[in-house]
């Protein structure tokens, strides 16, 4: 590990200041330390924020509103988020280990980089990691890489799965910067990767996130997120899908779904959401909408299944959501 | 095989694997001689490879101070250290297990201020004032704490190196309240790998020694 400094934070102000002129921020640790062990992530200077005051989560009328340094165990073991957001918790618990779980942070969670195996191994080419340098992953091992939203460049998925939730639910992140506080769609946190895959997200110079928001909806608690992967619990995604789902009369009124493991962020599906409303919660609507989730794809040598099994993933999760609705 | 293990100077103690033959020292004082000089290798290493004079700043101490298993330390540390490298190099605590060294085998699986965290993936300049509890602080006055006489009735180990943070892991399990069923202990325990494959008995264990907290 490179050397470097350690600054404690004691105000949110000092923390963006430090930021502003250069200091990384950590918090739970669990991405960056490995990363700067592997010297994949080099940062003189850090700026450790768990002291500041961004914890927490509250009720505000219809929202839940989650501070950037809750924890994931303790935003999934919440009272009010499993009567208001079950589909948080459900993506929380699927994601890491109960330890990771324990000290990784919900704002964390957001920024953290790519399991992609290329992105750590310092002598093979990889554009996040070295932009230019090429990527392994194209035409390497690449059955876990993303088929959805990838360039020539970069084809790593993002690997979170609360993020998937998030992206699904709409809901919001506040952020605090030199420049001061804006609030936006957590899905506009994540870019693309185009032709620059080492810039990951939309974050100004020294932002930082401060606190999550879930708006309440009539589907927030018909909601299921199924995580399918090679074992049963403790791996990053194959395919996951988030789906909620609005039924009045028989008849759903609006959905909600985002899958994982297939994009090179966390992937809102509208058109099957869309393809949904007016239908009955039934198999066959199901399966003509999950099949729009496909369009686009560019699979991989070894991640071609990926194009048969995220449709399938999005019919269950459909199922389980209306087994609750 | 040479025995540069065994020289505390040069780019000896690279490789933690490999087996020191006819050795007149004893295999953990062998590996802490390799450790100390590999990090002491990796000093003049980083600072070599940085152009920006911050790098070169590789003797950065914090001052910090823990609660460990009841007991009270003052430490200065590099602040690159782990919490796992200050139990094992700096206390000697050496039954929290280096394992992966990267967050996904549990070995090194401690409680801080009462929750399970793995402490590898941990800066320990980042828990002044924390209390750490690690497998030496169990046994209580000679006698075995009940998860870890369940982990010797049930069999929960063949080799053993897995153990610590398993009885750790299982006390925070434990403490959780997800040790209802067998189902529910093999989920939220699955942050601790046995190559061994002793799930079964660490299963058994972890449910009795839950039935009976």
């Amino acid at each position: 590990m490179f050397p470097f400094t350690l600054e404690k934070a004691s105000s949110t102000e000092a923390a963006i200041a430090a930021a502003a002129t250069g200091a990384r921020y950590i918090a739970g640790g669990t991405t960056l330390v490995d990363l700067m062990r592997d010297e994949v992530e080099r940062p003189d200077r850090l700026v450790d924020i768990n002291r500041l005051p961004l914890g927490g989560i509250r009720v505000e009328g219809e929202d839940l509103v989650i501070g950037a340094l809750a924890r994931m165990a303790e935003v999934a073991a919440d009272a009010d988020v499993q009567r208001l957001q079950p589909l948080i918790a459900e993506s929380l618990i699927e994601g890491a280990s109960p330890q990771l779980r324990n000290m990784a942070s919900m704002g964390g969670n957001m920024l953290q980089r790519v399991r992609c195996p290329y992105f750590r191994m310092l002598d093979v080419g990889c554009n996040k990691r070295t932009p230019g340098s090429g990527c392994a992953a194209i035409e390497g091992l690449n059955a876990g890489h993303a088929i959805l939203g990838t360039s020539d460049h970069c084809v790593a998925t993002h690997p979170s799965d609360v993020a998937v939730a998030l992206v699904a639910l709409d809901a919001t992140m506040r952020v605090q910067g030199p420049q001061g506080e804006r609030s936006f769609a957590v899905e506009e946190l994540f870019r693309l990767p185009g032709d620059t895959p080492h810039l990951e997200h939309t974050l100004l110079p020294g932002e930082l996130i401060v606190e999550l928001r879930v708006p309440g909806g009539p589907y927030a608690r018909h909601a299921r997120y199924l995580k399918v992967r090679d074992r049963a619990s403790y791996e990053f995604a194959l395919v996951s899908a988030a789906a909620a789902l609005a039924i009045e009369d028989g008849v759903i009124r609006e959905a909600r779904i985002a899958a994982g493991g297939v994009g090179t962020r966390p992937w809102r599906l509208r058109a099957c959401e869309a393809a949904l409303a007016g239908r009955k919660p039934d198999r066959q609507a199901f399966e003509e909408a999950a099949q729009l989730a496909t369009e686009g794809v560019r699979p991989l040598h070894h991640n071609a299944f990926k194009v048969a099994l995220l449709p399938r993933t999005i019919v269950r999760a459909l199922e389980m959501a209306g087994e609750v609705a | 095989m040479t025995n540069q293990h065994l020289t505390p100077s040069g780019k000896a103690g690279t490789d933690e694997n490999s087996t020191p033959a006819s050795s007149p020292l004893s295999r953990r004082a062998v590996l802490q001689l390799a450790g100390g000089a590999a990090s002491l290798g990796a000093i003049p290493h980083g600072a070599a490879l940085s152009a920006e004079p911050a790098r070169t700043d590789a003797m950065a101490v914090e001052a910090i101070r823990l609660v460990v298993n009841g007991e009270p330390k003052e430490l200065e540390l590099d602040p690159r250290q782990s919490l796992l490298d200050v139990l094992r190099e700096t206390l000697d605590l050496t039954g929290t297990k280096k394992g992966c060294n990267q967050g996904a085998c549990g070995a090194c699986t401690i409680l801080v201020d009462g929750k399970r965290i793995v402490s590898c993936l941990t800066l320990a300049s980042m828990h002044d004032g924390a209390e750490i509890q690690t497998i030496e602080g169990l046994n209580k006055n000679g006698e075995l704490h009940p998860l870890q006489e369940a982990f010797v009735k049930h069999e929960g180990l063949q080799c053993g190196f897995c153990t610590s943070g398993q009885i750790m892991s299982g006390l925070g399990c434990i403490a959780e309240g997800h040790a209802r069923s067998p189902d529910d202990i093999q989920f939220w325990m699955s942050g601790n790998i046995c190559r061994c494959g002793a799930y079964p008995g660490i299963v058994a264990a972890v449910a009795d020694a839950a039935e009976r907290s």
